[in-house]
């Protein structure tokens, strides 16, 4: 399939990434050559039966540990390194729900 | 002293012929003297290494015990989070980025005892095989300051070749500990995915992340591994499987390859695309085994043309999630674009990624799409699996270790690549694999190609086959002196 | 004009009563100082990984049993992506294809006493994301990272509601259970408890779904009726106009009673979700949810039944020691200690819930079960009337003694001497000629006036049923 424009500003905007004229240009033509390039797989005879990888009963099982309670992280620490904060939340632009 | 591998400097430190302090100084000076023409630190911590050196020193003088790695200078590729110490992953998204906490490795090396001197330099996020798409500037190749280091671990392999640390660890996801290593001269190990915690590892790719030592000899790399390998309860994805202390050092002690079973995938030699005198060396390389001793035979992974292409899909899409966190909310610089309302908040932050990982974000993103998801990220996996059986029809068909080479070509020139992202993807083919099945991949100096620039040669195993790995390795060393060469810098007194 | 009906499911969000978040160590303690239970995995900083909360998978599981569903003993989280300031990570852990449970069904019952079954389509276990506060200076919204993290199971229902009402009782059915298994205190008001409403309309008779809209921001059960009341109200105005439904996402404004569109969410987000690489599947011993199983208490809906069929109460007592499992287990312990099931309930359901701000507090109440069942025990024994059983409650609340010991102490016992009775009774009858006259004349309302004069007589310690009884035999 060939990507269009519409199809990089439609996953640009997926992500977050704003383009500008000339990279939108050339992440299109080196995404359709990549795309093209893996489309390849198309050739091996694997069927479409669902994208996740089958349930082995060799892979490892998800672990878990007891529910209790553990120290959380000094506040101070965690804000300081944030762009924008009040000393008790992060501060983001104004959302608009 | 910058010449001595980790084994030995902990050794002699620990016997007191030398104090770790000088060990260290000795380094920074080093760094001090070559880094501005390699640029392979992004962050040299004097003031820590100094203060833990002295400390280690201070344990000695006591009488009282070290750990194994007792002063030896280590360097840490910068997406390996480091409490306090700026931690950039090599983008401007993460500058100034001061951790709360240290990552399971780091934290086994300090209890190990090891003098962490810095961070290094790296692709940016991982993404690359050239360390040129640093926020930081490209690192360059000790051997030939006009050619790549290789990456992503670019910074890893430059720092050791040239000395500048005893070993330093790296993160290989398609090859990125691998083929610096090659590049480079150094030995690097790959371990088997789940070997080595990944907590404290700043994901790429979730499911194909592995940390892993680089170094000068096979030993340093065995050393090294038992250190920060092993089980971790932090990482659901951590083998439970525990590490005998010793025991990887112990399997360097073999002098000699008799019974041991060599395949030759004929789909990575035969196929042509190789430089010729990369080939050559390869193949020198696998007639010394034969001499020592191995089988060497003919064998298939059929799949293996597929595999750049899944990787790509699956390493992009797994990527494109876990860079989503970068939004500017929690942790980043603050630019002044960012405030006005929440889409510039996102433009501005994520506006800072480098073009590599801005690829690579909306490859996977596409891979992921809904209409798109079964038919590229969906197979992709399905043709991991098939990749992984290859192998294990390999290794269960009489094969203990397949041997290849880890690059097609030799260290290219800086900017030589950066016009074609996808010839560049291609040159993965013979580090992907392992990384989509999840196996221990050991890269050795085999030789010098036309232009005097390093070859290497790769081990791959069955899982947690570390062990066989570096004996192989460790046989293949004692019976050449390719480990032995320098990278020919100014002299500067040690 | 084609008649209508309504077509509702519900997306239920259920907090899970457990001590730490679901990935990480923090506590879930509710109304903390903002972001104080917080730590790098749930604030997802660069390197942080999860780790699973195994109790999780157990309240989830046992839920899921409770409500009839088929359990998979191999589920996957998977992650679900999309940026928004309060989700860390830019991506939720969920599950999608493989989730914990799958095809149950309940039963709600209305108060009419009209049943009806409702499908559950699945059951599966999430992380809930933090919070945004909107509204500070300068044009900046706020970040709270403490709910973050907190364990969530969501609860998918088949669209088989049809009525507003039939859904506020699917949603009180479904708080009754969660809080008799422990898994959640299924608070609607603080958040623990929440749905999301999807609403289509479409001609009787018909099998095809119409249009459904979104309706989010339903915190109570009260609002689960109105909004969808609204809702259904405004999908059937826009039928009649000849107009067609939009499919959106509606937020309810309870101040004003209406839904509103939201213009931000008209685009569907694709939300690309793929198994969370960082997290092996879970596999659950099939043993193990066995034993889980044969380990559930007794539900609600089952003890209403039990009550109804085997204790003789009114369906309407049943139901309503049945919606606070605590009620029921006070009530169940008072029959256990000898009370007659009848005369306890309803005992319970008046003067019990008198004395107590809420119905889940009666297990800390001062008068204990067994003191109750004490109580009411004199009452069956013919020692004392049901007058003078209200006058020895207070005193019980008052001193915490056992009523035999206030009977005793304050002479609240019953008298039922014949003799004594009648002799009272004489006295009565001659102080009030005219009113036996009256009586004897045919005036049967008299009567009460005489056994309230005798009652007074006697402190209200006569037997009522020998007063009456001797009285009639007196008089006529």
């Amino acid at each position: 399939m060939k990507i269009t424009h519409d199809d990089v500003r439609h996953v640009a905007r997926l992500c977050r990434l704003e383009l500008s004229g000339p990279e939108l240009e050339l992440f299109t033509h080196q995404l359709d050559a990549i795309v093209a390039y893996v489309t390849q797989l198309e050739q091996l005879d694997a069927p479409l039966d669902g994208s996740e990888a089958p349930d082995s009963e060799t892979e490892l099982t998800c672990p878990d540990r007891e529910d209790e309670e553990a120290p959380s992280l000094d506040r101070e620490l965690l804000l300081s390194q944030a762009p924008a904060h009040d000393g008790e939340h992060f501060l983001v632009p104004r959302i608009i729900e | 002293m910058t010449d001595l591998g980790a084994s030995d400097l902990a050794g002699r430190i620990r016997a007191r012929e030398v104090t770790a302090q000088a060990v260290t100084r000795a380094h920074l000076d080093r760094i001090a003297a070559l880094d501005s023409t390699l640029n392979s630190f992004i962050t040299v911590d004097a003031e820590g290494a100094l203060a833990s050196a002295r400390q280690v020193d201070q344990r000695l003088e006591r009488g009282e015990p070290v750990g194994p790695l007792c002063g030896v200078p280590v360097a840490l590729k910068d997406n390996l989070v480091t409490a306090g110490i700026e931690t950039t992953a090599g983008s401007r998204v993460l500058r100034g980025w001061r951790p709360p906490y240290d990552g399971t490795v780091v934290a086994r090396l300090r209890a190990a005892d090891a003098v962490l001197l810095g961070k290094l330099n790296m692709d940016e996020f991982a993404m690359g095989s050239s360390c040129e798409s640093s926020a930081h500037g490209p690192c360059r190749n000790p051997w030939d300051t006009g050619r790549v280091p290789g990456g992503s671990s670019g910074g890893a392999a430059a720092a050791v070749a040239a000395g500048l640390c005893a070993a330093a660890l790296g993160t290989d996801t398609g090859g990125s500990i691998r083929q610096p290593a090659s590049f480079c001269g150094v030995v690097g190990l790959k371990p088997t995915y789940g070997r080595v915690s990944r907590m404290g590892v700043i994901a790429f790719a979730s499911s194909l992340d592995q940390v892993g030592p680089l170094a000068r000899t096979v030993r340093d790399c065995a050393l090294l591994l038992e250190v920060i390998g092993g089980p971790d309860v932090k990482d659901s994805t951590c083998l439970p499987a525990p590490l005998q202390p010793g025991s990887l050092q112990q399997a360097c002690q073999r002098r000699e390859l008799k019974r041991l079973r060599v395949g030759i995938p004929r789909e990575y030699l035969d196929q042509g695309g190789l430089e010729p005198s990369v080939e050559r060396a390869v193949r020198e390389a696998i007639a010394t085994l034969a001499e020592l001793g191995a089988e060497v035979r003919d064998v298939s992974l059929p799949h293996t043309r597929y595999a750049i292409a899944a990787y790509y899909l699956i390493a992009t899409a797994e990527a494109s999630s876990n860079l989503a966190r970068y939004d500017g909310v929690r942790f980043g610089p603050t630019l002044p674009g960012a405030r006005g309302n929440l889409d510039q908040m996102y433009s501005a932050s994520r506006g800072e990624f480098g073009a590599e990982v801005k690829r690579r974000i909306m490859l996977g993103t596409f891979a992921l799409c809904a209409g798109y998801h079964d038919a590229y990220y969906g197979r992709a996996q399905r043709v991991r699996a098939l990749i992984q059986r290859d192998f294990q029809r390999v290794f269960d068909g009489g094969c203990d270790v397949i041997a290849c080479p880890t690059s097609p070509c030799s260290a290219f020139r800086l900017g030589q690549r950066l016009d074609d992202p996808l010839q560049m993807y291609l040159a993965d083919i013979f580090t992907i694999s392992c990384n989509l099945a999840g196996l221990p991949g050991l890269a050795l100096p085999c030789g010098l190609c036309d232009e005097g620039l390093p070859v290497g040669l790769q081990l791959l195993g069955p899982p947690l086959s570390e062990a066989t790995l570096l004996g192989a390795g460790a046989a293949y060393e004692h019976a050449t002196a390719w480990h032995t060469l320098r990278p020919p810098l100014d002299p500067v007194t040690s | 004009m084609i008649d209508h009906e309504a077509v509702i499911g519900l997306e239920v969000h259920v907090q899970l009563a457990t001590r730490s978040k679901i990935f990480c160590g923090c506590s879930t303690r509710f109304g903390a100082p903002p972001n104080t239970q917080i730590c790098t995995v749930c604030t997802g900083q660069p390197g942080a990984l999860p780790v699973l909360n195994r109790q999780v998978i157990e309240h989830a599981v046992r839920m899921a049993l409770a409500c009839g569903c088929t359990i998979r003993h191999r589920s996957r989280f998977a992650r679900k992506n999309y940026f928004y300031p309060d989700l860390p990570k830019g991506y939720q852990i969920s599950q999608y294809e493989r989730p914990l449970a799958e095809g149950g069904q309940l039963e709600v019952w209305l108060p009419t006493g009209e049943r009806s079954r409702v499908g559950i389509t699945r059951i599966h276990v999430e992380e809930d994301a933090g919070k945004s506060i909107h509204g500070a200076e300068g044009g900046q919204s706020r970040v709270d990272l403490n709910r973050a993290g907190v364990p969530l199971i969501e609860i998918v229902s088949e669209p088989d509601l049809r009525h507003p009402v039939q859904a506020a009782h699917y949603m009180r059915t479904l708080r009754g259970m969660v809080r008799a298994l422990g898994v959640s205190d299924g608070n609607m008001e603080q958040g623990s408890l929440r749905c999301d409403a999807n609403v289509s309309l479409r001609p009787v008779g018909t099998t095809r779904l119409g249009v459904k809209t979104e309706v989010k921001n339903i915190n109570s059960f009260r609002f689960v009726q109105h909004a969808l009341e609204y809702e259904i109200a405004r999908q059937s105005d826009v039928l009649r106009a000849g107009g067609v439904v939009r499919q959106e996402t509606r937020l309810w404004d309870a101040a004003a009673g209406v839904t509103r569109s939201m213009r931000s969410k008209e685009q569907a987000e694709d939300y690309r979700y793929f198994p969370d690489p960082d997290l092996p599947q879970v596999v659950l011993d099939p043993a193990w949810v066995e034993r889980l199983r044969h380990t559930l208490p007794e539900l609600p809906d089952a003890r209403r039944h039990r009550y109804v069929e085997q204790l003789g109460l009114p369906p309407d007592d049943a139901a309503a020691l049945t919606r606070e499992h605590e009620l029921a287990d006070y009530f169940e312990a008072t029959v256990a200690a000898g009370a007659a099931p009848r005369r306890a309930s309803s005992w319970i359901l008046t003067e019990l819930l008198a004395r107590v701000s809420d119905a889940r507090d009666v297990a800390r109440a001062r008068v204990t079960a067994e003191r109750l069942a004490g109580l009411l025990q004199l009452w069956d024994d013919g020692r004392i009337s049901s007058a003078l059983a209200k006058q020895i409650w207070p005193l019980m609340w008052d001193s915490a003694e056992d009523a035999q010991t206030i009977a005793r102490r304050e002479h609240l016992f019953q008298d039922s001497d014949g003799e004594v009775i009648e002799a009272q009774i004489r006295r009565v009858i001659e102080d009030n000629p005219q009113q036996v006259a009256q009586y004897r004349e045919g005036k049967q309302k008299v009567f009460g006036f005489f056994v309230g004069q005798v009652m007074r007589a006697t402190s209200g310690k006569a037997n009522p049923q020998l007063v009456n009884q001797l009285l009639r035999k007196l008089l006529d």
